[in-house]
């Protein structure tokens, strides 16, 4: 016997991240199977999705390039965010939005870092430029710009590290802790990271070198470098105090340390 | 005679007090500070009632021990610097609303 679900079951997708689950609904089935398989081992259930969203997408020259500028505002009370290959609006109190976006994973991908981004801000977590990685049940990220090392100190990690993100990290809250999320935000390594979580032990400033080394630094330095890292997109100044408090709460709760290093397998030697 | 400066904390700013040092950030365009010693303890006085002047004469140079012509120029000129960045609000007449002091928070 097979079971029918209710067509609205069928055309959605929910996707979970860091614990919370955005229901993606599409009419477009080559669509919703090319964001199935993007998003594997972070699809949820419908159910239990904290937010929904109806996706609409352009037709042939509606989209422009995804280089136009990116705009995240308050207009008439919800949220407007607009590239050129999409334009969403999301009402947090309703649950729901609509995007209308280019048949492109990376539009899709952009909404959903956005919208994980303005949720984190209310909760005194973030999504930062790093990769993560656990290991011995505890987790620790990597930060840096591009070309910082996150995918070489990806590619080193050993056997028994789990991978976590080669590219975005999951902070979040929980209490007098942080929690490092997996993320389908892949980098260079084109590979998604685990979905599993654990408390964040420390964050590596990475910084390539002669030797591997870590070295101590500075609040304020940790709290500017860590700034340069978080991705934040909103035009918002709640929002941006918010974030900067969370940035001074997570570095006066956790070891942010340089990690100079070689390209070599022994600079896990010195994670800890 | 100059005339009096009056100097109040924007409240387009987010600042914190961190390892003893303070860090002020605009939220309209994410300019970042640090504030030294100095600096600190006149930004936190300033809340748009008390003469730039009297914060000098009456906690900068009691508190660090500096010549008070010296301090008036320094502090003149810190203040220059963030009132441009809208950090910091400065009038001739006394200023009803300053943001609150981060120590409070």
């Amino acid at each position: 016997m097979t079971t029918t679900l209710p067509t609205t079951a069928k055309e959605t997708v929910s996707i979970e991240i860091g614990g919370m689950a955005i229901a993606l609904r599409t009419q477009n089935p080559s669509f919703r199977q090319m964001i199935e398989n993007r998003y594997a081992g972070f699809l949820g259930t419908s159910r239990s999705s904290h937010f929904e969203f109806d996706i609409d997408l352009y037709e042939g020259s509606e989209s422009a390039p995804a280089n136009d500028d990116l705009e995240v505002k308050i207009e008439e009370g919800e949220w407007l965010l607009q590239r050129g290959d999409f334009r969403a609006r999301w009402n947090p109190d309703a649950g729901h939005g609509q995007i209308r976006q280019a048949c492109s994973p990376y539009a899709i991908d952009c909404v959903l870092r956005i919208v994980h981004t303005l949720l984190l801000a209310r909760q005194g977590g973030f999504l930062v430029h790093a990769a993560s990685a656990i290991r011995g049940g505890k987790a620790f990220l990597f930060a840096g710009v591009s070309g910082a090392g996150k995918t070489t100190i990806s590619r080193l990690a050993p056997p028994d590290a789990k991978l976590l993100t080669d590219e975005i990290s999951y902070v979040r809250r929980e209490g007098n802790r942080y929690l490092a999320c997996g993320t389908p935000f892949a980098g260079e390594l084109a590979r998604v990271g685990e979905n599993r979580s654990a408390p964040l032990s420390a964050l590596f400033l990475l910084e390539k070198g002669l030797q591997n080394s870590i070295e101590p630094v500075g609040s304020v330095e940790a709290v500017q470098r860590l700034l340069r890292n978080i991705l934040f997109f909103a035009d918002d100044p709640e929002l941006v105090e918010l974030v900067f408090q969370s940035a001074c709460e997570f570095a006066s709760l956790v070891p942010i340390r340089r990690l100079v290093f070689v390209p070599d397998q022994r600079v896990w030697d010195i994670i800890r | 005679m100059m005339a009096e400066k009056y100097i109040a904390r924007s409240s387009a700013i987010a600042a914190r007090l961190l390892g003893g040092e303070m860090m002020v950030m605009s939220t309209a365009d994410s300019t970042f500070f640090t504030l030294n010693e100095v600096a600190s303890a006149i930004w936190q006085a300033a809340d748009g009632r008390t003469p730039l002047s009297e914060i000098v004469a009456g906690k900068i140079c009691q508190e660090f021990d500096v010549d008070q012509e010296q301090a008036q120029r320094g502090a003149a000129r810190f203040v220059d610097e963030l009132s441009q960045h809208g950090i910091l609000l400065v009038s001739d007449q006394p200023l009803t609303e300053s943001s609150p002091s981060p120590e409070s928070r």
